[in-house]
């Protein structure tokens, strides 16, 4: 569009929220499956959510938060012109998201060498409510799993735009948008571990 | 919005500059504009393709046993059909073509709010499309579970559902797109003057229905995506054998197509809203309570998914519930009836072929709607369920319905994108062609619904041969009118009479620019609003 090259803050930020409550949704079907299954299996719950490490996710959230603390210093580090500040943040936040895959994997592979995993013959053998906690387990944190990729990589471009100048400190929706995205998959695990992690011991 | 700029008959406006040679210039441009007429030829074209499946459904249907095609031929046949009308054509239709055509010029602005996202929500449109079609070609062959995909069946069928999974996916998705970007383009974009209580019913309606678009369309982003992964990684959610509920399914299936009805019907009623006015030359009668009662169909659309679930096996408290819930649906929509009825009353009528159009839409979804609440009362629901009664029923409420608004919408608006009018005589004979056929075909479906006939078989017993045969020429007939109808409209875009800026004399601001509109809708200045969207007197047309 020629000429009128308006930047509407607001109106982007605007669309960036809808777009969250759209992923709070999506996430929001296997929520509710997690309730009706709860309830109908109290008892395999517990039993099978006892063998989830607590370790693993409480090591976990603290590295989502201490990731979500470095986005949001960094928007501020780059509005008063700390350019290098703030790409070593998002730098840190990328790092977060780095482990907290890492020990996603370890604790996934150690779940699967135990022959826990969906389709498998040792989950077969299992409580009804168990297979079904263990298939929702697995399609909750994959899916959560995959949200962090995506955030990281809306993270490393920013850092891109950042670097060549296109996002600075006028201009700089892009980030926070990028920001505002990694704080859903933050707020979205603080979900996640209590109900997987926490309340079934 | 006080006074109407003449045109000149051979200025193109949008159509003469393009960012890019050729296709190119459409298919990567950002116009509002052209991404909405890219919209309006894909579905389009859909539209033909799912009505040349329907047709060979009916010609199956001509006697009992097989007559043109096997069994899981005629299923994986009205599979396609459903998914080709529901996803690719109805929930995209008016609110993607005609949104994108009409929705920013209404309100005054250039273009949407995001308009790059805007462009990439036609390729996810296209990209779905692909997938689906490609579905029909690979794997095990193409779908055979209806359009609803209901488990067990269709997580255990060999045929290719988990791509046509993915199809529904990413069309989804860009549906979503497009509401997120209606939403943010309402609240931001409007211009001077341009009030809540000033904005179009049409636009009104596309911004309950962008609402519905982005609260509900997750719910079956994430459904299909655990039929998938049910499919292809054995993770059974939904499958007895692993705990699973399939009535879960079932749930989080209408959680989300329940109210994607009234994402079909919500912009067609905005068409209508539009158009009355118009063509009877009075302000709408209770402009306030067709916004609101839009605003109502989309919260309490929402609580009454579960009457498609009457005979799944849900509780008879649940049973009870939603079914008074649904009850208390259908007032919005009598609202807004009783409000078109109470706006052409006494109004200098001009029947020409856009106002029958919506007629039309009045008559058909009346008697669509009311046959829903026989579907929504749960003693009777029982007895029709499952039966050429709902066929009939969603054909009178989305082809009579929406449909008729889309073809509405098109007399209506596509001489302004054009800047060219059709043949009014042949436009109104074809109506009366296709309400004809319209009537024949799905009365004939109703009546033998009720006597038993039961849905998705692609045989029958011979008493019923009769009114199937009576269906048959009907569709036949329907055709007829459809093909005159679209001939007449494409040859007069191309070739009609150039037309001024405001043949209809319209009161809302799209009339008031050239036809075709300029590149960026209104000149330097941005239009400032007086008046309302109905104030034909201070607009000067009365
Ligand atoms: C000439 C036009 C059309 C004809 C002849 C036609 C015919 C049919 C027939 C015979 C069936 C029932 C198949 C069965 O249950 O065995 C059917 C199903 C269906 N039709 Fe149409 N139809 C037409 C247009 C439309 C339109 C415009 C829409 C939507 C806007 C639509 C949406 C559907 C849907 C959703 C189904 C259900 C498919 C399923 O059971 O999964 N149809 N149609
Ligand atoms: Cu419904």
């Amino acid at each position: 569009m020629s000429g009128h090259v308006h930047k509407d803050y607001i109106g982007a930020k605007f669309g960036m929220w809808l777009f969250l409550f759209t992923e709070i949704l999506l996430f929001g079907g296997l929520f509710i499956l997690y309730a009706v299954y709860l309830t109908r299996y109290p008892q395999e719950f517990i039993s099978a959510g006892s063998e989830l490490n607590v370790w693993f996710g409480g090591g976990n959230t603290m590295v989502l938060l201490t990731s979500s603390l470095f986005v949001a210093i960094s928007i501020t580090a780059l509005r008063r012109g700390a350019k290098t500040l703030c790409l070593r943040l998002l730098g840190g936040t990328i790092a977060c998201a780095v482990i907290f895959m890492v020990n996603k994997y370890f604790e996934w592979s150690a779940k699967i060498s135990h022959g826990i995993y969906p389709g498998s013959e040792h989950l077969k053998e299992l409580q009804p409510g168990e297979m079904v906690f263990f298939n929702i387990y697995y399609l909750t944190t994959g899916l959560h799993g995959l949200h962090v990729v995506i955030g990281a990589v809306l993270i490393a471009w920013s850092m891109f735009l950042i670097k060549s100048d296109k996002v600075n400190a006028d201009d700089f929706v892009i980030l926070e948008n990028a920001g505002l995205y990694w704080h859903l998959v933050d707020l979205i695990w603080i979900f996640v571990f209590p109900l997987y992690y926490l309340i079934l011991h | 919005m006080s006074e109407t700029t003449a045109t000149a008959a051979n200025d193109r406006g949008f159509w003469g500059e393009a960012n890019y040679p050729g296709i190119f210039g459409w298919i990567f441009s950002t116009d509002h504009k052209r991404i909405g007429l890219l919209y309006f030829w894909s579905v389009l074209t859909f539209f033909c393709v799912g009505v040349l499946l329907g047709l060979l459904l009916r010609l199956e249907l001509f006697a009992p046993g097989e007559t043109i095609m096997s069994a899981q031929t005629y299923n994986a046949t009205f599979t396609l059909h459903g998914v080709i009308m529901i996803f690719l054509f109805i929930i995209p239709g008016i609110p993607a073509a005609f949104g994108n055509l009409i929705m920013p010029i209404q309100i005054g602005a250039r273009d949407v709010s995001f308009p790059k996202l805007n462009l990439f929500s036609w390729w996810l449109y296209i990209t779905g499309a692909t997938l689906a079609v490609t579905s029909l070609f690979t794997g095990g062959g193409p779908p055979d579970t209806g359009w609803t995909f209901y488990v067990p069946f269709s997580a255990q069928t060999s045929t290719n559902v988990s791509l046509a999974a993915v199809a529904v996916f990413i069309l989804g998705f860009s549906s979503i797109l497009t509401g997120l970007n209606f939403v943010t383009t309402i609240h931001r974009l409007r211009t001077k003057g341009m009030t809540w209580m000033r904005i179009p019913l049409f636009t009104w309606s596309l911004y309950a229905t962008a609402w519905i678009q982005i609260l509900a369309t997750p719910v079956i982003g994430i459904t299909v995506a655990l039929l998938f992964a049910e499919r292809v990684l054995g993770t059974g959610l939904f499958d007895p054998a692993q705990g699973g509920d399939p009535i879960m399914f079932q749930h989080l299936f209408w959680i989300y197509s329940h109210p994607a009805v009234y994402i079909m019907v919500l912009p067609g009623m905005g068409v209508i809203s539009d158009i009355i006015p118009v063509f009877s030359r009075k302000p709408a009668f209770g402009y306030k309570a067709i916004v609101v009662s839009s605003m109502a169909i989309a919260f309490a659309g929402s609580l009454v998914w579960a009457h498609h679930m009457y005979t799944s096996g849900i509780s008879d408290m649940a049973v009870m519930i939603f079914s008074f819930l649904t009850f208390i649906v259908a007032i919005p929509s009598a609202i807004k009836v009783f409000n078109w009825l109470a706006t052409l009353y006494e109004g200098s009528i001009l029947l020409d072929p856009p106002l029958l159009y919506a007629l039309s839409f009045i008559l058909l979804f009346t008697i669509g709607g009311l046959s829903g609440l026989v579907l929504g009362a749960a003693a009777a629901d029982v007895h029709v369920h499952d039966t050429y009664f709902v066929v009939g029923h969603f054909h009178f409420v989305m082809f009579g319905g929406t449909g008729m608004a889309f073809f509405a919408a098109m007399h209506y608006w596509l001489p302004k994108i054009y800047g060219r009018m059709y043949d009014k005589t042949v436009a109104t004979v074809a109506w009366g062609v296709i309400i004809v056929g319209f009537l024949i075909l799905y009365i004939s479906m109703k009546v033998v619904g009720m006597m038993g006939m039961p849905r998705r078989y692609y045989d029958y017993v011979p008493e019923f041969t009769g009114l199937n045969q009576l269906a048959t020429v009907g569709s036949w007939i329907l055709a007829i009118g459809l093909i005159l109808m679209f001939v007449n409209i494409i040859h007069g875009l191309f070739k009609g009479d150039p037309v001024e800026a405001n043949p209809w004399g319209g009161a809302s601001l799209e009339w008031q620019i050239p036809s075709p509109p300029p590149t960026e809708n209104f000149g330097e200045e941005d239009p400032v609003v007086t008046h309302g969207p109905y104030d034909f007197k201070k607009a000067g047309i009365l």
